[in-house]
């Protein structure tokens, strides 16, 4: 199977190698450029940055599962990363995080990310975002929140488009 | 009255101040990079001639400069065990991984004034012959990741980075590399696996110090994104006069990142040691007190690895007296000086500046279970001790938080920790059981408090159960 990789993405990730002066450093930059474009990471995306960097697959692969950002399953149109290191923890992130959850129908209970049903978000409690001074905080997808009350959350979901 | 001393964050937040070059250059940015690029050789009194390079690495030397990221190690010291003679590249690395929980510093630099960085970068790249530079951001600054980006362009536009910087005919190529989530990336050997594109197992030293076998095995210097905009600074006004700012052995400014329970958490500028806790904490120009009603219960003094305080907790500390002689004094938590060698003093560390209060509401094991399970979480998974010791003393401290905790559990926790501390490749060992050492030490009578009352709730739950069950 081959993967359908647009031109210009090709080409910006022709620029990412020539940055480094052994090929083999571009493995995170092109897994972050692969995992934006496609939503995760796939078997195929493994194989095609491996052959584009001269390196074996496990190379490739041994990233994607020891890099906690990296995802080998689709996720949601929007990942909601809440806080759970203990700044946040003091300011309340575990009842947001519950909060989040049960808002999406999801259980907080388990463990790593999950996606709603109808596939729009995905909540993951991810370890300290660094704002502890903030507490407690999430990111969606790239953007970031700070001082993140219930309400603020639910504002923040609902004017997900 | 304690004061903030704003040097590196002096523009950050003024109104109107953005993160373009113009905006940087209006107040005087690039000036210390044009006046370090123009030096000229020196004669020295001794006959020797002295490199623009050997002399700016002369002013951080003078400036007293520490690493701003967690180890507190000399800059200058740092720089001069770059091995120049290998004939192999030199490569610099700007850590800006900030992973040590409580810390937000870096982020206000590279959100805010991300050309103090760059700038910062270019004149120690220059001074120590580097050509080839990476900023090694975390993979949750995307945000960071683009400005940095667009800070490199405006430069390399201006002629600051590139092909002959600033017709000196010193060329220089700085590129933003991201993290993806991984603590151990902090670490600086592991951040080089990191950038060599494999996972982040930490090297053993010796013999891989990054000054002498770093990035693709070639004398490497790693530098905090604090530390490298300080160089900045001290090129602009002269490392003495740097020096004069702080403490002796702890000059400088510091970004201090507050967290937790005070009123007003922030990120706040002092000389080094011009400020004690007790001030940070309670005094209006910073934290200014507790919440309403509350006591102070402990802090975490310098990252959530360093070894946590408990309020009321007294140091003997030797301090010079009035004839200038040292003698040893009792010093109180609140009037410790915040810098490098107080703390130490007091048997932990300022670490990466950063502190995180807690006051009575806590719940002292719930907290050390957070601290643990993020260790736990974050162990590269290299050394046996650190990757099953950190997950048995999660796991126990999730036993105590579940109401199945046992009266030994303390005894347990401080047993797998001491066998972690100094027996691993890198700092993780220590990172991951200080902070349960020092919580079960300090607060031993909630921990087996809590142990007692779950045996005695669940030997009633099992009795009850015997009854049923026999009736």
């Amino acid at each position: 199977m081959s993967l359908n990789i647009p031109q210009k993405l090709e080409s910006e990730i022709e620029e990412l190698i020539t940055h480094y002066p052994e090929k083999r450093s571009a493995s995170m930059m092109l897994l972050h450029a692969l995992q934006e474009h496609f939503g995760y990471v796939s078997k195929e995306s493994i194989e095609w940055i491996a052959k584009k960097l001269e390196l074996k697959p496990i190379n490739v692969h041994e990233l994607v599962t020891f890099y906690p950002m990296f995802r080998q399953e689709p996720a949601g149109k929007y990942v909601v990363k809440v806080c759970r290191t203990l700044s946040c923890a003091l300011g309340g992130s575990g009842k947001l995080h519950k909060h989040v959850c049960s808002k999406l129908g999801l259980d907080a209970e388990n463990h790593g990310l999950q996606t709603s049903e109808d596939g729009k978000f995905s909540v993951e409690f991810v370890e300290c975002l660094a704002s502890c001074g903030t507490a407690p905080v999430i990111m969606c997808n790239n953007e970031f929140h700070e001082g993140v009350s219930q309400e603020k959350a639910d504002t923040i979901i609902n004017q997900c488009p | 009255m304690p004061k903030e001393f704003r040097l590196i964050l002096k523009n950050a937040d003024k109104p109107g101040y953005t993160p373009d070059i113009d905006c940087y250059m209006a107040n005087g940015g690039y000036e210390a990079l044009k006046k370090s690029i123009a030096l000229k050789a020196k004669e020295t009194d001794d006959g020797k001639t002295k490199t623009p390079q050997e002399q700016i690495r002369d002013e951080v030397m003078s400036s007293g400069l520490r690493g701003r990221g967690g180890a507190g190690f000399s800059c200058g010291l740092k720089w001069s065990f770059v091995d120049r003679r290998s004939g192999k590249p030199i490569y610099m690395i700007c850590n800006a991984d900030e992973s040590e929980p409580g810390t937000f510093k870096d982020r206000q630099i590279i959100h805010k004034d991300p050309h103090q960085l760059v700038e910062g970068m270019i004149i120690s790249a220059f001074a120590n012959d580097v050509h080839l530079a990476y900023i090694y951001i975390r993979g949750e600054f995307p945000e960071g990741a683009r400005i940095l980006n667009k800070a490199l362009d405006e430069a390399r536009e201006k002629g600051f980075l590139g092909k002959d910087v600033l017709g000196t005919g010193y060329d220089l190529e700085i590129h933003v590399h991201r993290g993806a989530g991984a603590y151990i990336c902090g670490e600086e050997t592991g951040l080089i696996e990191s950038l060599e594109g494999k996972r982040a197992y930490p090297r053993i030293k010796p013999p891989y110090f990054p000054a002498v076998l770093g990035l693709y095995m070639c004398p490497t210097i790693v530098n905090n994104v604090e530390t490298l905009c300080a160089v900045g600074h001290i090129m602009n006004m002269g490392g003495s006069e740097y020096a004069k700012l702080g403490t002796p052995r702890n000059t400088g400014t510091r970004i201090v990142s507050l967290s937790g329970m005070v009123k007003k958490p922030g990120y706040y500028e002092i000389e080094v040691g011009k400020a004690t806790i007790g001030e940070l904490i309670f005094d209006d120009a910073f934290g200014g007190g507790l919440l309403e009603g509350r006591t102070l219960k402990a802090i975490i003094p310098g990252g959530s690895s360093a070894k946590v305080l408990k309020a009321g907790e007294k140091f003997q500390m030797k301090r010079p007296n009035k004839d200038g002689e040292l003698e040893s004094v009792e010093v109180d938590l609140l009037d410790l000086p915040y810098d490098f060698d107080s703390l130490m003093a007091a048997g932990t560390m300022s670490g990466s500046s950063a502190i995180i209060v807690m006051d009575d509401s806590v719940d002292i094991v719930e907290a050390l279970a957070n601290v643990s399970a993020f260790y736990a979480h974050e162990s590269c998974g290299q050394c046996t001790p650190c990757r099953e010791g950190s997950l048995w003393m999660s796991k126990a401290l999730n036993r105590m938080t579940s109401g199945k905790g046992r009266k030994e559990d303390a005894d347990y926790l401080t047993h797998i920790a001491t066998n972690i501390q100094g027996r691993t490749i890198c700092a993780f060992g220590e990172a991951c059981s200080w902070p349960v050492l020092s919580f079960v030490k300090k607060f031993k009578d909630e921990f087996e408090a809590r142990g007692a009352a779950d045996e005695a709730a669940q030997l009633e739950s099992n009795q009850k159960g015997a009854v049923n069950s026999a009736n």
